[in-house]
């Protein structure tokens, strides 16, 4: 009774057609929205915003991009962490080769780059499938971090070869570098991924979309009818790429401030965001945002519990978090292999009907 | 005569074929469980890495979850003081392995019957992680010598009576001793593995079942049992790659990154063969040495054996998408 579409007439194609036809949905979202911009600000602190905020709404535009790539259009891929390198490197590159550009243009930027260099690495895709393509993707991964760690014209030559962001402003408010605050690192994440999340659910309802998803169903019988596989795919990785290299970019600039490639964008990255949409739900924009919620908020909740409540030892306390992180990914697939988009879908259905059974 | 450069070359390339036969090592594990039931087994290289914690506990008789129990009743115990002989150590490592393989079937596969293959994938993921957790926690995450008695460093007599081949200053192959075993071992463990496979009721269930899980079953082939065999065998498989590499290295969390390294060569080969993974590992291991000999230390600044791997197999894939000896990839709509 709570929650229900009966009683909602939409009388025209364009109120059918929206992306949140069922009215308390929209209403939710709209509150979650104001919640998120209007509230959240004057309650955060450096603690929620580093250990949770932060890399949920970072990693939840990574998860929504390997979304669009492996949930969407069918290509797994386990370069994710070598593309935020990209992405990354490019807005560090281009933050310090022109400090005048406004920080936004810089990730925006370093967007575009990343996304030329997942077609390039997307090219394969047309000939490798499956597996194979998985494991193709790990070149990636491999390659752009040694390239990143050899090359130093990429790190400005720093003794250190870590990249070191500057400080940036935006409207007067600091966006990066030491001094900026949690707020406003928080607004500028958020903001990216409103934004980007709603060009992706867009995109993935449109005629893109369902080329993306003709090919992931079965690629030959789409190109039978009619989808070109080279554009559908080569889209794919461009678009999932921006989204990618949008985030590492964020993680470096705004999120991190000061980054080392082997550490910070490694090969478990790459499965942790994999892992995101594997849990949260693929083919889903909200399961991605679900599953990076959960996989953040997870080890932050077992450090406190086991190290803050219980008094164990750190490294006892990261065997445990592998070990449950572990079991609840094989638990998650056993249970419900669609993930938490699914649950969401099926206590939808169930609350449609809620409390009269029939 | 010959320069000294070339018989460089030769070392390198020999060095080479040792390294990829290590790397057979660890691909074949994958091959024999992607044969047997389709999936792609991510955690075959923790699996090594645990077979390795497993017996280096035994061996020098630590207290399994030590740190733990000290961490919940305050007590203070890490060791019971015995030092097993390694053979009883390996048995007793091959026992917890098998042990292993059954809880896997039980608790993971069973339950997944009939999913898509990258949820089996991702499967094996999580279970690669739990088993990290799990082999950190019950033996402790610092770094182990593992010693059964495998001879290690250079060989001296291969070196003697090398250094003939080239000029006054080249001083014979410098081949490893512990690679010379490990490559042996490889030979006899393939050897043993196809003997299996092509002459006992056993293996030709399991040749069975790779063919055609439904035929297979047809004819009254069980298929839970197969896949309890499949994994003991890759447990076993990967015990040998654990002891090998451990023994090399150091038994240490990066023991299970090796999974890595055994991707290309599979990609090479072909998932299903397990020819292809022998020759697969060998083209990569010869490949990478040699490209960070000629081109990757000269030219581009060194440790380029972290790609070069994937890249070679990614150009070669674009060519011929099964691999080397994979089955032809045929798709119909």
């Amino acid at each position: 009774m709570l929650y229900r579409e009966v009683g909602e007439f939409k009388p025209s194609y364009k109120k059918d057609q929206q992306t949140f036809p069922i009215r308390l949905d929209r209403y939710g979202y709209y509150a979650i929205l104001a919640f998120a911009f209007c509230v959240i600000p004057f309650l955060i602190n450096d603690y929620w915003a580093n250990a949770i905020l932060l890399p949920f709404l970072i990693f939840g535009i990574a998860a929504i991009g390997l979304n669009i790539l492996t949930g969407y259009c069918g290509q797994v891929s386990l370069g994710s962490g070598g593309f935020m390198a990209v992405g990354a490197y490019a807005c560090y590159k281009l933050m310090t080769g022109f400090p005048d550009l406004n920080i936004i243009f810089c990730i925006m930027l370093s967007g575009g780059i990343t996304a030329l260099v997942g077609i390039m690495f997307g090219l394969p895709s047309l000939r490798i499938k499956g597996f194979y393509l998985a494991v193709a993707t790990l070149a990636a991964q491999f390659f752009l971090i040694w390239l990143f760690n050899k090359v130093a014209w990429f790190y400005n030559y720093s003794a250190s070869g870590q990249i070191t962001a500057p400080e940036r402003t935006l409207f007067g408010e600091i966006v990066t570098g030491a001094n900026a605050t949690p707020e406003v690192a928080y607004l500028v994440c958020l903001s990216f991924l409103v934004v980007l999340a709603m060009v992706a659910r867009n995109l993935t309802r449109g005629s893109v979309g369902r080329k993306w998803m003709a090919i992931r169903d079965m690629d030959i019988a789409a190109e039978i009818i009619g989808v070109n596989p080279l554009m559908a795919k080569l889209t794919a990785f461009g678009v999932s790429s921006f989204y990618v290299g949008i985030a590492g970019a964020l993680l470096f600039s705004v999120y991190l401030g000061a980054v080392e490639v082997g550490e910070v964008f490694g090969i478990q990255k790459s499965f942790i965001i994999l892992f995101m949409i594997i849990i949260g739900g693929l083919g889903s924009i909200f399961g991605s945002l679900a599953g990076a919620a959960f996989l953040v908020a997870m080890p932050v909740v077992l450090k406190n519990v086991m190290v803050g409540q219980l008094g164990w030892a750190v490294d006892l306390a990261a065997h445990f978090e592998f070990l449950i992180v572990g079991a609840l990914i094989i638990f998650f697939l056993i249970v419900e292999p669609h993930g938490f988009a699914m649950l969401w879908r099926i206590i939808k259905e169930k609350l449609r009907l809620w409390p009269f059974p029939h | 005569m010959l320069s000294a450069d070339f018989f460089y070359g030769m070392e390198v390339f020999l060095n080479g074929l040792m390294t990829g036969v290590m790397y057979s090592l660890v691909a074949l594990g994958f091959v024999l469980i992607f044969k047997a039931s389709g999936i792609f087994n991510y955690a075959q290289g923790v699996m090594a890495l645990f077979a390795a914690l497993t017996l280096v506990g035994f061996q020098n008789g630590q207290v399994p979850f030590s740190h733990l129990i000290n961490a919940i009743f305050g007590t203070d115990i890490h060791h019971f003081g015995w030092h097993l002989p390694a053979f009883l150590a390996i048995l007793l490592a091959l026992l917890v392995m098998i042990i292993f393989a059954f809880l896997v079937e039980k608790f993971v596969l069973k339950h997944l019957v009939n999913q898509e293959p990258i949820i089996l994938f991702m499967a094996t993921i999580g279970l690669a992680y739990f088993m990290e957790g799990f082999g950190d926690l019950m033996w402790g995450s610092n770094v182990k010598k593992l010693d059964i008695g495998i001879p290690q460093g250079g060989n001296f007599w291969i070196e003697e009576n090398t250094a003939f081949l080239g000029g006054e200053d080249f001083y014979g192959f410098y081949l490893d001793t512990l690679d010379i075993y490990a490559t042996v071992i490889a030979i006899i463990l393939v050897s043993g593995l196809v003997t299996f496979s092509q002459y006992t009721k056993t293996g030709r269930a399991l040749r069975a079942v790779a063919d055609d899980h439904q035929a297979a079953l047809s004819v009254g082939i069980s298929l839970r049992t197969i896949w309890v065999i499949v994994w003991c065998i890759a447990g076993f498989v990967a015990l040998v790659a654990g002891i090998m590499w451990g023994s090399k290295s150091g038994v240490q969390f990066s023991l299970s990154l090796i999974a890595l390294k055994a991707l290309p060569v599979l990609m090479l080969g072909g998932f299903t063969s397990i020819p292809g993974a022998i020759i697969g590992g060998l083209i990569i291991g010869v490949g990478e040495k040699m490209f960070e000999f000629l081109i990757g230390a000269p030219f581009l600044g060194g440790a380029t054996e972290n790609w070069f791997a994937y890249m070679l197999a990614l150009v070669f894939l674009v060519f011929r998408p099964q691999g080397l000896f994979g089955e032809k990839i045929i798709e119909r709509v």
